[in-house]
């Protein structure tokens, strides 16, 4: 249970982190930021990194800032960060309603948003927000700068479309409309622990109806996604039980869930129809 | 690789001077380089919480961060919470109420329960149940280290008043 040795290189400035990460990634190179997924899998000594760049004294990378239409995060900021609000929006309730499902308090000191999605564990809170709410994704290297679209990014269980020699400089995360109506819901079995299935709902109501419904479904299946099924079952329609539970009915036929050590596809799969539908339901609350 | 990094760390006011690998948790190094016992290491990889100590006014996993990442911050353990003979409230709270059988995980309690007051005091009681969902105790079932923080949490506002 003890990490494996490394060597420790500790960039202090963003310009330093990628020529760091350029020359080394090549050599089993990683970044440590929070280090609360990574240590663990070091202790296990399911990853031996030879070197960590540890971009915990970068200049900067602690930005959380917004423009008036996303939200920009940095690579060092905490999920911790958004246990209080962050941001002029409806987005700051949701981010905070999110965040303390995250782990447990001590993690989310350490532990950091984008972190996180560069891990891209299926059952990740953030992984799930971002895919819901159509983020960007900005990676920087030594070759230059890259927007990759949240929809473009996840690549499967613990993988995404970042390059080895790319950091995960900054997400942005779009505002979400002034009237706009937000759900979120996870299921596990214990407090803090991984969901086995998670679903953020957002959308507007006009003329009583609901529009712009994004369904999000985490923890089921390789990669968070958005299913266009159950938003279709939302848009036109009056928010309430029934809107909500064909919503969900189409979330769980849509999905092809994971099996693993915990449940099988066809308990996944009604678990999703369950969180789809609290997190409708909570969208009233 | 394999080399030892000579560093300071300072845990409850004092200045430690070691040399450890780069892989050295902070947990060990408190323990095995400081010799400061009372944080005790249990799972080793996030779970428990029985290794939690303050870093710069954060409670934290010292099992998830290295001992190198700490040097320059302001460490508090177990040890620093009395003042003399006389216990922290939160201690004394422990006591009162029987938040403690074996004893293996009260210092990580104890660390988790006085960072999070000290930077909310006004918690409520829901988020500060949430909040002792963190570590874990094998003894006590949970109710008394409840009593024992919600009354310690009292007596800590009445003190900053």
């Amino acid at each position: 249970m003890k990490p494996a040795p490394f060597v420790r290189h500790v960039p202090r400035t963003l310009q330093q982190a990628l020529a760091m990460l350029s020359q080394l990634a090549g050599q089993d190179g990683r970044i440590l930021a929070g280090g609360q997924s990574l240590v663990p899998i070091m202790a296990f000594r399911l990853a031996k990194p030879a070197h960590l760049i540890d971009i915990n004294e970068v200049e900067g990378l602690d930005r959380l800032d917004s423009d008036g239409k996303a939200l920009t995060i940095g690579a060092r900021v905490r999920h911790a960060a958004f246990h209080g609000p962050v941001v002029d929006n409806p987005l700051a309730a949701l981010l905070t309603y999110v965040a303390r499902h995250i782990a447990h308090y001590p993690i989310r000191m350490r532990g950091t948003f984008c972190g996180s999605l560069a891990h891209a564990d299926p059952a990740s809170e953030w992984c799930l927000t971002t895919a819901t709410l159509g983020a960007t994704m900005i990676a920087r290297s030594t070759r230059g700068t890259r927007e990759i679209a949240a929809k473009d990014f996840f690549d499967g269980i613990m993988s995404t479309a970042l390059a080895e020699d790319e950091l995960l400089a900054e997400v942005r995360l779009p505002l979400l409309a002034a009237d706009a109506k937000f759900g979120f819901n996870e299921f596990s079995r214990r407090a803090g622990d991984f969901a086995m299935a998670s679903s953020l709902v957002a959308y507007r109501v006009v003329d009583s109806k609901i529009a712009e419904a994004r369904v999000g479904v985490g923890g089921a299946e390789p990669s968070p996604r958005r299913i266009a099924e159950a938003e279709a079952a939302l848009n036109g329609q009056p928010p309430g039980d029934a809107a909500f539970r064909a919503a969900a009915l189409a979330a769980s036929d849509a999905v092809d869930p994971l099996e693993d050590h915990q449940t099988n596809a066809e308990y996944r799969r009604d678990l999703v129809r369950v969180v789809v539908r609290r997190a409708l339901e909570h969208s009233l609350q | 690789m394999t080399e030892k990094i000579a560093l300071t760390l300072t845990i409850n006011g004092h200045a430690h001077a070691i040399a450890v690998e780069a892989r050295r948790t902070l947990a060990d190094a408190i323990r095995e380089d400081c010799g400061q016992t009372g944080t005790h290491i249990g799972c080793e990889h996030g779970i428990c919480g029985a290794c939690t100590v303050i870093v710069n006014g954060e409670p934290v996993r010292s099992c998830l961060m290295f001992a190198v990442q700490a040097e320059g911050k302001k460490i508090r353990t177990v040890e620093g919470l009395a003042d003399g003979d006389t216990l922290h409230a939160m201690q004394q709270a422990f006591m009162d109420h029987h938040g403690l059988q074996c004893g293996f995980c009260t210092p990580g309690f104890l660390m988790l329960a006085v960072g999070v007051l000290e930077r909310e005091p006004d918690i409520s009681d829901g988020d500060l149940l949430d909040v002792l969902s963190s570590n874990l105790c094998r003894c006590t079932g949970y109710q008394n280290i409840i009593k024992a923080v919600r009354a310690a949490a009292a007596e800590m506002r009445k003190r900053c008043v």
